[in-house]
């Protein structure tokens, strides 16, 4: 029985090594100095890159956290600190829910909110990622001010200082570390979501173009190369999944090197 | 706090409200009022979020009714009929294949990691499985396309074929993608979900249960089943929260499926639909409004079926811990 356990492991463990170390295999010899610096070719145009597409995403991704973490913040610093409200429960319920949810429903319903008023753009996009995040920040936020010890607060509270001040400046610095990592968590996950900025955005080949136009996206470029019959497209597929598994699991390699001491 | 600032006798009314405006606004609750209201946006979000769904869908609702959940043709071209039986089967059909690759396989890590595993090596292979979790769907996709597919195809579904290719599942040609590959596809990402929920369960069961089966002569084994049929309803929940993950995936399954209307396929190597993956596919491509709403009532359908899901899961999830924290108390 211990070897169908271990035999359990080992085929989860397959296509995980087979994923990255294609990744790897296929997209390193697709980034070089154009693969930066360049746009995405036209059809049957040799060379070309991604730049437009990091530009993109890091800008729908950075709109997305400015609404997404300040919302998600203070979110889960009430869910933390009132924990005794009754309303609380059910908020860190439908928080939950929420955190199930298909990314593609959340992009639906930016669509039919946002997109039917001021069509297909960078600010829907967006929206529909911060959706996607918030419950992530929500709940790494609560977890960390929960384990920022009582007597912390309770030393604060015995100088006179206010509660609230008290979750602000003594509860907030303690649980800094872990807020941040949640929160880069969170950015990792929505900067390699295709599917919401495909019903929000679509598919874009120019450069940022202002917050009401789409832009590009290196998750959704992957999507659009992929199924391309271009050699060229896939290549630069390849190159953007490279680049996209090189920050997320540096993100998470990071993380868990931060939060190394929270696990057993 | 409320209730200490609250002298005892302001029970009657006209001065409970004279109290209510003579006390001043304090920090604290400004704070608690500013925390609370944002923390309750979630509210408006997901009531906002059924009401711009059933907006968007106005059209495709009014003139097919319930027969948008039972129709079988999807036919944007001509007559433009739109039905979502067949996409709602593609969805199931998909999900139950990953669960039957998937959940063995995750009870199996599951267990590994609570019972079996050395700490430090507990540690790696957890860090692994969520790096699993952390992959975009996309890249995924990418994956299957050009590995997992021809691999398939060249190793796997001719032999199976061959083997098992009296059963009516396993007829009809061979392109690579199609049902049971996406059903792989599922199966790998689903893994991290229900083996992590199933970990903490397993972990949650109170060492007082296992070292009386040990204490009857119980091989490692057979303590391993007294801890999985222990944990049993927070297992169902991780099974619950892994369906409801392989329901919504998206753009993996639109790479590999094939994207095929039809009501039920040729075989398992034959293309399908899934809720999500027509979304995916055709949005961009929908050129009028009864289009357009037909593939949002869709997304309503899928939100309805994930809220379901998602809520049975997290209710199951949290009677069971209470339970099985609550004996481990006593």
């Amino acid at each position: 029985m211990l070897v169908l356990v271990y035999l359990a492991l080992i085929v989860a463990l397959i296509p995980l090594f087979s994923i990255l170390g294609q990744v790897v295999l296929n997209g390193t010899s697709s980034i070089n100095i154009n693969f930066l610096t360049q746009p995405t070719p036209t059809v049957g145009e040799t060379g070309g890159g991604v730049a437009n597409a990091l530009q993109g995403t890091l800008i729908t991704v950075g709109l997305a956290s400015l609404m997404g973490v300040p919302l998600g913040l203070l979110s889960g610093i009430f869910l933390s600190e009132y924990s005794e409200a009754r309303i609380s429960s059910v908020i860190r319920f439908f928080n939950d829910v929420l955190s199930g949810f298909p990314s593609i429903v959340v992009g639906i319903f930016s669509y039919a909110l946002i997109v039917t008023v001021i069509g297909f753009s960078v600010t829907a996009a967006a929206f529909s990622l911060a959706i996607i995040m918030l419950p992530i920040v929500t709940r790494t936020t609560e977890e960390a001010l929960k384990l920022v010890p009582a007597t912390l607060r309770e030393a604060a509270i015995a100088l006179g200082i206010p509660r609230w001040k008290t979750t602000l400046y003594v509860a907030l610095s303690g649980a800094k570390k872990g807020i941040a990592t949640g929160t880069l968590l969170a950015v990792a996950r929505i900067a390699g979501e295709s599917a919401p900025v495909l019903v929000t955005m679509g598919y874009w080949r120019w450069w940022f173009a202002g917050l009401n136009q789409p832009a590009a996206n290196l998750a959704l470029n992957i999507y659009v190369f992929a199924i391309s019959p271009f050699e060229n497209w896939i290549a630069l597929a390849w190159g953007s999944a490279l680049v996209l598994v090189i920050s997320i699991v540096g993100i998470n390699a990071v993380v868990r090197m931060l939060t190394r001491e929270k696990y057993r | 706090m409320k209730n200490l600032r609250k002298p005892a006798f302001s029970n009657n009314l006209t001065s409970k409200i004279r109290k209510i405006f003579r006390r001043r606004l304090t920090g604290d609750d400004a704070f608690k009022l500013l925390t609370m209201s944002f923390a309750s946006s979630i509210f408006i979000l997901l009531g906002l979020m059924i009401y711009e769904l059933v907006r968007g869908s106005a059209l495709s609702i009014q003139k097919f009714g319930i027969n948008f959940l039972t129709g079988t043709k999807w036919d944007p071209a001509i007559s433009q009929v739109f039905g979502a039986f067949p996409l709602i089967l593609g969805t199931l059909v998909t999900s139950a294949i990953a669960l039957f690759i998937g959940v063995p396989i995750s009870l199996g890590i599951g267990l590994a990691l609570s019972e079996y595993a050395p700490r430090r090596f507990g540690i790696v292979i957890s860090f692994l499985v969520e790096l699993l979790a952390a992959i975009p769907s996309v890249i995924y996709g990418l994956w299957g396309i050009f590995i997992l597919i021809p691999f398939l195809r060249n190793n796997v579904y001719l032999g199976l074929q061959g083997i098992l290719g009296f059963v009516p599942l396993f007829p009809g040609p061979i392109y690579g993608g199609g049902v049971l590959t996406s059903g792989i596809i599922l199966a790998i990402m689903i893994i991290p979900t229900v083996s992590a929920i199933s970990r903490d369960v397993f972990s949650a069961v109170p060492n007082a249960q296992r070292e009386a089966v040990i204490s009857l002569g119980a091989t490692k084994w057979e303590t391993a089943k007294t801890v999985m049929s222990y944990a049993r309803a927070g297992v169902i929940s991780a099974i619950i929260l892994g369906l409801g993950r392989a329901i919504g995936e998206t753009m993996a399954v639109t790479m590999v499926i094939g994207n095929k209307f039809q009501v039920l396929p040729g075989s398992l190597f034959d293309g399908w639909y899934t809720m999500a993956a027509i979304i995916a596919n055709e949005f961009t491509e929908a050129t009028y409004d009864l289009y357009v709403n037909s593939l949002v009532e869709v997304g309503l359908v899928l939100f309805f079926i994930a809220l379901l899901n998602n809520v049975l899961a997290r209710l199951v999830v949290w009677r069971a811990l209470r339970l099985v924290r609550g004996i481990a108390r006593e």
